[in-house]
């Protein structure tokens, strides 16, 4: 039992971080803390993937400039490579968190100058007032409706 | 042997080519927008480029029509070690909706951005245009699943800006591209965790080297939840019923042409990216995913269906009500899938070819509507249907086409879809989809009322929506009724997608 909850180290600390990400994101109600929220759920897949390259002995895969252009493969002197791929991936993750990260804050700075808040509830407030006076306006003039 | 060998010609031509220049056309044209700078000129160049996206992906759909797959090593690295890009008929129809409705909202665009954004962004505007077009495109055409989700991004973030610029009318679309923003980017992690259990399980991110792997392998703990990650994440995308709550506000308050073009498209990608992980990753036959349609699909798209549907009836504001019906429409789709036959899954492709240009047809109606008002509430629109005969006219052709009366596309996905349901013996199903056509009628008919019988104000200034605008509608409305008669080029490809997302053949490698 306590094998495999030490062998699993990684994925807890995943499903921790992740669910923490995904609770403030959630729960909270400012607009910056729940990008910070995002940005700790994105983190939480970056580990899961990175993790997951590990191989148990394996070095850093970069190819050593010591080596010529080959390595040599008679037993001792072999390398052993944690899995490149999934650290290229990630980069591209992150490349994609910075640029959603940008853009979410750029909107609350945008909200902020148009609404003058960027408190969830506050905001709420504003738009259910702005929505009330829409169907008010234009569904009285349907009859009703609305 | 030395003396017989044959110099075998091996250079590619433009032809072997075509996968890769479908995205990379488009995806150049937005850096080069920008550099250009100019707004006469930076529309020029993104018609360009989807015009010649559309002429590619219509040869790629002809070459893949019959059956048969087109695989493109990405840089020359052969699958499934570098990115392989692969058409069969399934992306091949997705990539030529995507690519018309792109090409075709673009003159609409012209005269309606100009109405409705100040000068300086237009540019800009056009670039992120091109990247969102892009995006989709690579979605539908990539057969690696990590660069599914680069691309779904690169879709989704300038999607949120699209959105993000309609706050000139309303700043309301500043919250709804937050939502979409936050909604969106959950959505996406899911979906690469899904991503990255399955390649934890399987160690390839090739689509069809997972499939196989998984074959061989059966199902385990990681492969299971993958899926349960990647249909959650998928699912907020295509706005199924209880994830669709960013769909709405988006689409009401974003501009004219942005509403036009992701309603048409975005949805559709997502659908299609559902299918491929649904028929081609995992197959059918694995008992969750058996279950999952049968225990959550099927509900919530009925469900969907019908409220999405009854909501729709009572909105005042015409966008809003058709992004409700965009909602339930979504439902149609899903429940093909749900069915888990091979006409289910054709009901749900030529449904998304169908709901794709009627519902950019009834946008665009409501954006020439909204050129000449400033608003698309009802009680601004009275009468706008006999002083705009033609936009009217478009628009009726479009809400039969919804409704799915015979003789317009609508009417042959929803036929289909209720011939898939008898085929499985779920007559209250066929009971369902006639039902909630009828809520369609209802919402529908109100627009009709509107837009007819109530006196026009006295002083409107609305006349016939201008030439830009009126070709795109009367082109859509056309194929409206085109693909209603003549169903060939929808169903035939429809049915081959079809045949190779449910029994996995995907007949021969064409080049």
């Amino acid at each position: 039992m306590l094998d495999f909850i030490a062998g699993h180290a990684n994925y807890w600390l995943f499903i921790v971080l992740m669910m923490t990400g995904l609770y403030i994101v959630v729960a909270k109600g400012n607009l910056v803390k729940k990008i910070v929220g995002l940005n700790i759920f994105q983190t939480a897949v970056f580990m899961l993937y990175i993790s997951s390259a590990k191989v148990a002995g394996g070095t850093a895969p970069i190819f050593p400039t010591d080596s010529k252009g080959y390595i040599k493969t008679d037993g001792i002197d072999q390398i052993i490579y944690s899995n490149p791929l999934p650290h290229v991936l990630i980069l591209t993750a992150i490349v994609v968190g910075v640029a959603t990260t940008a853009l979410g804050l750029a909107l609350t700075v945008r909200i902020r100058e148009e609404f003058g808040t960027i408190e969830e509830e506050n905001l709420v407030e504003i738009e259910q007032s702005l929505t009330r006076a829409d169907n008010k306006a234009h569904g009285e003039a349907m009859g009703g409706m609305a | 042997m030395a003396g017989a060998v044959e110099v075998q010609h091996t250079a590619l031509t433009l032809t072997d080519h075509l996968p890769v220049l479908q995205v990379a056309i488009p995806f150049l044209a937005a850096p080069l927008i920008v550099l250009v700078g100019n707004r006469t000129f930076a529309w020029v160049l993104s018609f360009v480029a989807s015009a010649l996206a559309l002429v590619i992906s219509f040869l790629l759909l002809m070459a893949v029509y019959d059956g048969g797959y087109i695989s493109y090593a990405l840089g020359g690295w052969e699958p499934p070690w570098g990115i392989e890009y692969r058409v069969d008929a399934a992306n091949a129809l997705i990539l030529f909706l995507i690519s018309a409705i792109g090409t075709v909202v673009l003159p609409f665009a012209y005269p309606s951005v100009k109405a409705e954004l100040k000068t300086t962004s237009h540019t800009l505007f056009y670039a992120c245009y091109m990247l969102c077009f892009t995006g989709l495109l690579g979605v539908v055409v990539t057969g690696d699943a990590f660069n599914v989700f680069v691309f779904l991004e690169i879709s989704s973030l300038s999607t949120y800006v699209l959105i993000a610029v309609g706050a000139e009318r309303d700043k309301r679309a500043l919250t709804a591209a937050y939502d979409y923003l936050i909604m969106g980017t959950i959505g996406a992690t899911f979906f690469v965790i899904g991503i990255g259990f399955l390649y934890i399980a399987t160690g390839t991110l090739n689509m069809a080297d997972m499939s196989d792997r998984i074959a061989d392998q059966g199902s385990n703990r990681a492969v299971r939840a993958g899926f349960a990650f990647i249909i959650v994440g998928m699912g907020l995308k295509v706005a199924m019923y209880p994830l669709h709550l960013w769909l709405p506000k988006a689409y009401t308050f974003a501009p004219s042409a942005v509403t036009i073009f992701l309603s048409a498209t975005a949805t559709k990608a997502a659908i299609y990216v559902l299918l491929r992980f649904m028929f081609t990753v995992y197959k059918p036959e694995f008992v969750f995913e058996t279950n999952t349609s049968l225990l959550v699909f099927m509900p919530l798209a009925v469900i969907a269906m019908f409220s999405a549907s009854f909501v729709a009836a009572f909105q005042v504001n015409f966008k809003r009500m058709l992004a409700y019906s965009s909602v339930a429409q979504v439902g149609y789709m899903l429940l093909g899938i749900a069915l888990l036959n091979q006409t289910g899954l054709t009901a749900t492709m030529v449904h998304m070819f169908n709901h794709g240009i009627t519902k950019a047809l009834l946008f665009m109606g409501a954006g020439a509507m909204f050129y000449y008002t400033g608003s698309a509430f009802y009680d601004k629109l009275g009468g706008l249907g006999r002083k705009m005969p033609i936009t009217g006219a478009c628009i009726l052709i479009g809400g039969l086409s919804l409704i799915g009366v015979p003789g317009t596309a609508g009417f042959v996905s929803k036929w289909i879809l209720v011939q898939a349901a008898f085929e499985n013996g779920w007559w209250p199903v066929a009971i369902a989809i006639v039902l909630s056509s009828l809520l369609a009628v209802v919402y529908v008919w109100r627009a009709v009322e509107v837009l007819y019988l109530t006196p026009p104000a006295k002083n409107s200034t609305a006349k016939e929506a201008p030439l830009m605008m009126l070709i795109p509608m009367i082109i859509l409305a056309g194929s409206c009724v085109y693909f209603g008669i003549f169903t060939d080029l929808p169903l035939g490809a429809s049915e081959t997608a079809a045949n190779v997302l449910m029994n996995g053949t995907n007949g021969e490698l064409l080049r």
